[in-house]
């Protein structure tokens, strides 16, 4: 049985006397692709600043690789690859030199470094843009340069903060498929998301965080089964109805969440609640039967969706 | 989880690698992506630099020496432009410290997150603030150095002694840089940052600069000597112009108190600010 390579027991961070983290605990296990999944504010990125070692703990216990960040900063430092949620590439340098320089910053010798550097860039499918100026690439690019530049000095385990927020679909996926061959690689992910199907595509295991607590904890799929139906049938009656026809439905499915714009209705068969629904004589505006997913599982945690 | 990882290496082989969790032994990384950085600075600005004090040394040695004839420093009797090259070369050591600690630190700082990214490495905040205050000294000491060139042109190096002002500035321009980084640290707005010029133009133009601090009346030279560029001037005079004492010495004593201060607050607040 390997040991984990990230405990936390009990981690608090409070901000004068406010608890961005209030008391969470999990493990990772080595190769383990790990989620905390949770809306802004949650303290996704507080706990992603201690075990990335750039944050001291109130209470509690962490260990990254056998080491407690408070004590030993910059060796954890020095096994981590760090995608931070807002990128701080070094806009002075250029695309290679930015790979080069913070491989020098982890004391990788010269001789090495360029070598390594060329490797990334052809991961990153930035090997035509070496000579680029940063400011020149797009959103998704300089995403992946900044994934380039965490794995220059091999990392041990790989951070994410929020990797594909603010990316456009397709580059969502170009940067998904390439942390997925990480994954295949071995490479222990730590990240954090507020999108379902990042966290569905990549997380082997996720917590499920809210307001500075863990909420839940499993895989996307038993997750699903626990806290939520096989199917969802989406229906909606207008802003004005949806609440007076939630009443009137009581009893059909399992369960009805009321949003402001639709109607949730959680059952095993979608397309059998709907027949019942037009059979009591209503006649949604559009209706849709899909599977249930972790916003569906926030929601039932919660009572809140993920992105408001 | 299938994946086996390296086995952890030994807790004794890390410890050489790190003192504690503040320096990793390795600014000479920082000082080199400073280096790479330079070739995209807008070299005006930085050959504007060295130009300043070349300009005050031509207009007011030259032009206002004719009517100045010479001046007595330490126990000699001077011309006016030697009298005042060596204060104008601690102040080109001066200005290319600041240059760099100051304006260029406050950008990284608060707009390119450099310290930030670099902070996420094994580096720690001692060898950012380091490898900083290391690159703002080279900078004063290369205007330094040509402003020296100037004065061996114009024979305003009167002692052989004048060769050891090369050391002396650099002592002062790392004084200046450790200070100017560890107060631009603590600097959060462009307004408060126009501050630093507001107090650096009356230190260049009264730390006995251009005339001897014995025009003051008493309590106005307690002021002068309690200020950094006086003690580089008194320095850096003593040596071009050959007039040795032992006094020197705390002039030598009151930069290196100023490098560990500077080192000292630089180090701690890159640490609050990107380590909490």
């Amino acid at each position: 049985m390997p040991t984990s390579v990230i405990t936390a027991n009990l981690l608090t961070k409070e901000y004068k006397g406010f608890a961005a983290v209030d008391g969470i605990s999990f493990d990772v296990a080595p190769g383990e692709s790990f989620g905390l999944l949770g809306p802004n504010g949650a303290g996704k990125s507080t706990t992603m600043r201690m075990v990335g070692a750039v944050s001291t703990r109130t209470s509690g216990e962490l260990s990254i690789l056998g080491l407690d960040p408070n004590e030993h900063g910059p060796e954890v430092r020095s096994q981590l690859g760090v995608v931070p949620q807002s990128d701080n590439l070094d806009m002075e340098l250029r695309v290679r030199d930015n790979l080069i320089v913070y491989g020098r910053y982890f004391g990788i010798p010269r001789s090495e470094v360029g070598k390594k550097a060329d490797a990334l860039l052809e991961f990153a499918q930035l090997s035509d843009r070496a000579k680029s100026k940063v400011d020149d690439l797009s959103g998704g690019m300089k995403r992946r340069l900044t994934i380039a530049r965490a794995l220059i000095n091999d990392p041990r385990i790989l951070l994410l903060d929020e990797p594909t927020t603010g990316l456009d679909p397709q580059a969502r996926h170009i940067l998904w498929d390439r942390l997925f061959r990480l994954k295949e690689q071995g490479t222990t992910l730590l990240l954090t998301t507020h999108y379902m199907d990042e966290a569905e595509q990549l997380c082997d295991r996720l917590v499920v965080v809210d307001k500075g607590s863990i909420m839940a904890e499993g895989s996307p799929a038993s997750l699903i089964k626990k806290y939520s139906t096989r199917e969802v049938l989406e229906v909606r009656f207008g802003s004005e109805r949806n609440a007076q026809v939630a009443e009137q439905i009581a009893g059909i499915g399992e369960r009805i969440e009321v949003l402001p714009d639709r109607l949730l209705i959680y059952s095993d068969n979608g397309e059998a609640e709907l027949a019942r629904i037009t059979a009591a004589g209503l006649e949604p505006m559009t209706s849709l039967v899909r599977r249930s997913s972790l916003e569906d599982v926030f929601l039932r945690l919660t009572g809140r969706s993920l992105i408001e | 989880m299938t994946v086996t990882l390296a086995p952890v290496r030994p807790e004794a082989a890390r410890r050489s690698r790190f003192a504690g969790s503040l320096y990793a032994g390795n600014a000479r990384s920082v000082v080199g992506r400073g280096l790479l950085a330079t070739k995209s600075t807008n070299w005006a600005v930085v050959v504007s630099g060295f130009f300043e004090p070349v300009f005050y040394l031509l207009s007011m040695g030259i032009g206002l020496g004719v009517l100045v004839g010479t001046v007595s420093t330490g126990g000699q009797q001077v011309s006016y432009p030697a009298f005042i090259a060596p204060a104008l070369l601690a102040v080109s050591a001066m200005n290319g410290a600041i240059y760099d600690s100051t304006w260029n630190v406050f950008f990284k700082m608060q707009y390119a997150k450099t310290y930030e990214g670099m902070l996420t490495t094994s580096l720690g905040p001692l060898d950012v603030a380091f490898g900083e205050i290391s690159l703002a000294l080279l900078r004063g000491a290369v205007y330094a150095a040509g402003f020296m060139v100037v004065m061996q042109l114009f024979g305003l190096n009167l002692a052989w002694t004048a060769i050891l002002a090369l050391p002396a500035v650099l002592l002062i321009a790392f004084g200046f840089a450790s200070l100017g980084m560890a107060i631009t640290s603590y600097m959060k707005t462009f307004q408060q940052m126009d501050w630093i010029a507001f107090i650096l133009l009356p230190m260049f133009l009264f730390s006995a600069t251009f005339y001897p601090l014995s025009v003051y009346p008493e309590p106005i030279q307690w002021v002068i000597q309690a200020l950094p560029l006086w003690h580089g001037v008194e320095l850096v005079r003593g040596l071009t112009t050959g007039a040795l004492s032992i006094a020197m010495l705390w002039h030598v004593l009151y930069y290196l108190v100023m490098i560990a201060v500077g080192l000292v607050f630089t180090t701690n607040r890159l640490r609050a600010l990107f380590l909490d």
